[in-house]
């Protein structure tokens, strides 16, 4: 175990950016998010959820692919260039950190994305134990624990200090310079926090049923009438959503030539599936119903019974509608199919 | 391919104008040669930078080995592009995607019957000549295949031409909607058609085309005998990654562009009815 005292965080901070690119949860406008991290930036390391999860960090919400430039009938192409240099991503919390595994489990999976698997290679994850779960928190569900997360390195805040616990080499590399120090205080840390956790409202809810098998039964439920009736297909759940990775892939005329970029999309989209003669999901109900069934039960119907959430419980603060997961797991979980 | 997202270079060598909104173009490595290996019901993206890619069938055979081919309907941006364009074009392409037909195992000995309609001929162009090539490993093959009119019926040469020789032995069966001057063949809808024909039941499906006819001709067959284990089918979703990533094209567990696009109508049963 290794601890810094919080005013000394700046120092830290700009000693890790001379030698590569960092990020930090940063406030903006307001608003927390991941930034790359430079002198002078307001690091809040005190906001427990940023706007947008840090999947930011490996999985852009734009990104460049191609520049081509065409001439007359010949194309050039050149392939953007890939990260190439270790970075670090500091103060990700818990559920953030699920969500890369569960990124991974697309991404990484043949036939292999080359962009997020070169930002996963170089990526130092030093994660942020959570000090007040909130009452939308809900990662215990799905075997994360707030009080102490994974990554190459874990943070704890206990009072002035910031006490760290390498995991992995390059984890230990980085901290290598702090003192050491007594691990007693992150233990009473750690107690008090999953204390709050197993008390919050959502800590218990009922997956039975939802277990990657039933699909139609899920599927046909009358319940998703209730709970999409007030969806405006804002798109915001699937914006701010950790584990969300539906893509758009896109040209655009620089004037110089011609960028092909993807950004993040959305399933919530009345024109996500939109064809020449007709819409494959043409209803709000069945967009609201696709999110939620790729969450709960075909993604665990490929991934070995994982839920696409982690319990962060963004889609549950921001939506407009007061609509959410947990609603979505109370009407279909807890019940045999 | 080392990036999936990233595709390589073709040109088209030369350009088919089959009927008054579908052109089938031949496509070539730059220098010459196939730009990759595929199997029959097989796809792949093209794309024209700054004006946009989509997924089309390989009409082709694998059999051919110096091109492949695509037949596109003119019905969009990219669509319209790629009909304005001469020989000489170069485009982007990448790929193959898809699982393709059974040809070598679950056809593999079977009586054959393919139902096609309009441009739905596409994907399958492709199975029917891979099964002309290798004529021995298949029982008897009929195909049905209609369209609005005679002058929309596709690669109609070559169905006369080459398909309906004496030494194939395929047995062709085209019909168009509505009677019209010039043509003495059937006239009615395609699953009509297939009740009229009355297939023995112990043939494979293979059927394509809108969804419409598709839901028309499973009605046929099921009046004719034929189980749903024994029709396959392609499905067309929007699609943008290809490799099972983006999002776009999932239904149910599945994802059309990895997993799919052919399908066997009881694997569709246990699937969302969202296509
Ligand atoms: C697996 C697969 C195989 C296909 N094979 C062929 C083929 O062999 N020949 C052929 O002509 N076409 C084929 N298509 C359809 C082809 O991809 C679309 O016609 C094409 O995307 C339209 O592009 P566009 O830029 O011209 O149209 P856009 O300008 O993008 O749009 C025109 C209209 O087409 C709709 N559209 C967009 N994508 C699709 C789509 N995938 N399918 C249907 N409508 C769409 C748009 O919503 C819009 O209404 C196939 C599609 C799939 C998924
Ligand atoms: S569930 Fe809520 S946040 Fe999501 S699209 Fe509907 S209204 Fe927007
Ligand atoms: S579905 Fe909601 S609670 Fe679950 S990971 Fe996404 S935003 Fe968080
Ligand atoms: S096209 Fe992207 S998942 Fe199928």
């Amino acid at each position: 175990m290794k601890k810094i005292s919080m005013n000394a965080l700046d120092a830290l901070f700009a000693k890790i950016a001379s030698t590569m690119k960092l990020y930090a949860p940063i406030e903006k406008a307001g608003q927390a998010d991941f930034y790359e991290w430079s002198a002078g930036e307001k690091v809040r390391l005190d906001v427990l959820k940023t706007v947008k999860s840090a999947k930011d960090v490996f999985f852009p919400q734009v990104e460049d692919l191609i520049k081509f430039r065409v001439e007359g009938k010949s194309i050039e192409l050149n392939e953007a260039p890939k990260c190439e240099d270790d970075f670090v991503v500091f103060g990700v919390r818990g559920c953030d950190a699920r969500s890369f595994e569960l990124l991974d489990r697309v991404f990484l999976v043949d036939p292999r994305d080359e962009f997020y698997a070169a930002r996963r290679k170089h990526g130092i994850i030093v994660t942020l134990a959570c000090g007040e779960p909130e009452e939308s928190c809900f990662c215990t569900n799905f075997g994360i624990d707030p009080a102490n997360p994974c990554g190459d390195a874990s943070a704890w805040i206990v009072g002035d200090e910031l006490y760290i616990e390498p995991r992995t080499e390059r984890g230990a590399k980085l901290f290598a310079e702090l003192e050491d120090a007594d691990a007693a205080p992150v233990e009473s840390a750690k107690k008090e926090i999953s204390a709050i956790a197993e008390k919050l409202p959502f800590a218990n809810l009922d997956f039975t049923g939802l277990d990657g098998e039933h699909l139609m039964e899920k599927f046909d439920d009358p319940a998703w009438e209730r709970l999409s009736k007030a969806c405006l297909g804002c798109g915001t759940c699937t914006f701010v959503c950790p584990t969300c990775q539906c893509y758009d892939i896109r040209d655009f005329d620089t004037g110089h030539g011609v960028t092909r970029y993807r950004c993040w999309d959305s399933c919530m989209y009345s024109d996500f599936t939109l064809m020449a003669a007709e819409n494959s999901r043409h209803t709000q109900l069945q967009r609201y119903r696709q999110r939620f069934m790729h969450k709960l039960v075909y993604f665990p119907s490929n991934n070995d019974g994982l839920y696409s959430c982690v319990g962060c419980g963004r889609c549950v603060a921001k939506c407009p509608q007061n609509l959410n997961i947990v609603k979505v797991i109370k009407a279909l979980g807890g019940k045999k199919a | 391919m080392t990036n999936n997202l990233i595709p390589t270079l073709g040109v088209v060598t030369d350009i088919r104008v089959d009927t008054p909104d579908i052109k089938t173009f031949r496509v070539e490595k730059i220098g010459g040669g196939k730009c990759f290996e595929h199997e029959p019901g097989q796809c792949a993206m093209l794309s024209i930078p700054g004006v946009g890619e989509a997924m089309f069938s390989i009409t082709s055979s694998p059999t051919v080995t110096d091109h492949q081919e695509f037949s596109i309907k003119k019905c969009g941006c990219l669509t319209s592009w790629l009909h304005l364009m001469e020989p000489g074009q170069q485009i982007t392409i990448r790929g193959p995607y898809g699982k393709p037909f059974p040809v070598d195992t679950e056809l593999k000995g079977k009586d054959l019957l393919f139902i096609a309609g309009g441009v739905g001929l596409a994907p399958l162009h492709s199975v029917i000549n891979y099964c002309l090539a290798k004529r021995e490993n298949y029982g008897k093959i009929d195909v049905v295949y209609g369209s609005r009119s005679k002058d929309d019926l596709l690669t109609i040469d070559e169905i006369q031409n080459e398909w309906m020789k004496p030494e194939n032995d395929l047995s062709v069966h085209l019909t168009i909607d509505r009677a019209q001057e010039g043509w003495d063949g059937h006239v009615g809808f395609v699953p009509n058609y297939v009740t009229e024909l009355g297939f023995d039941p112990n043939k494979t499906v293979l059927v394509c085309g809108p969804p419409i006819m598709i839901k028309f001709v499973l009605q046929a067959l099921d009046g004719l005998g034929f189980k749903k284990d024994q029709i396959y089918t392609t499905l067309e979703l929007r699609m943008k990654c290809g490799i099972g990533k983006c999002g776009r094209c999932n239904i149910g567990d599945k994802y059309v562009c990895k997993d799919g696009p052919v399908f066997r109508f009881d694997q569709l049963d246990e699937l969302p009815n969202e296509y």
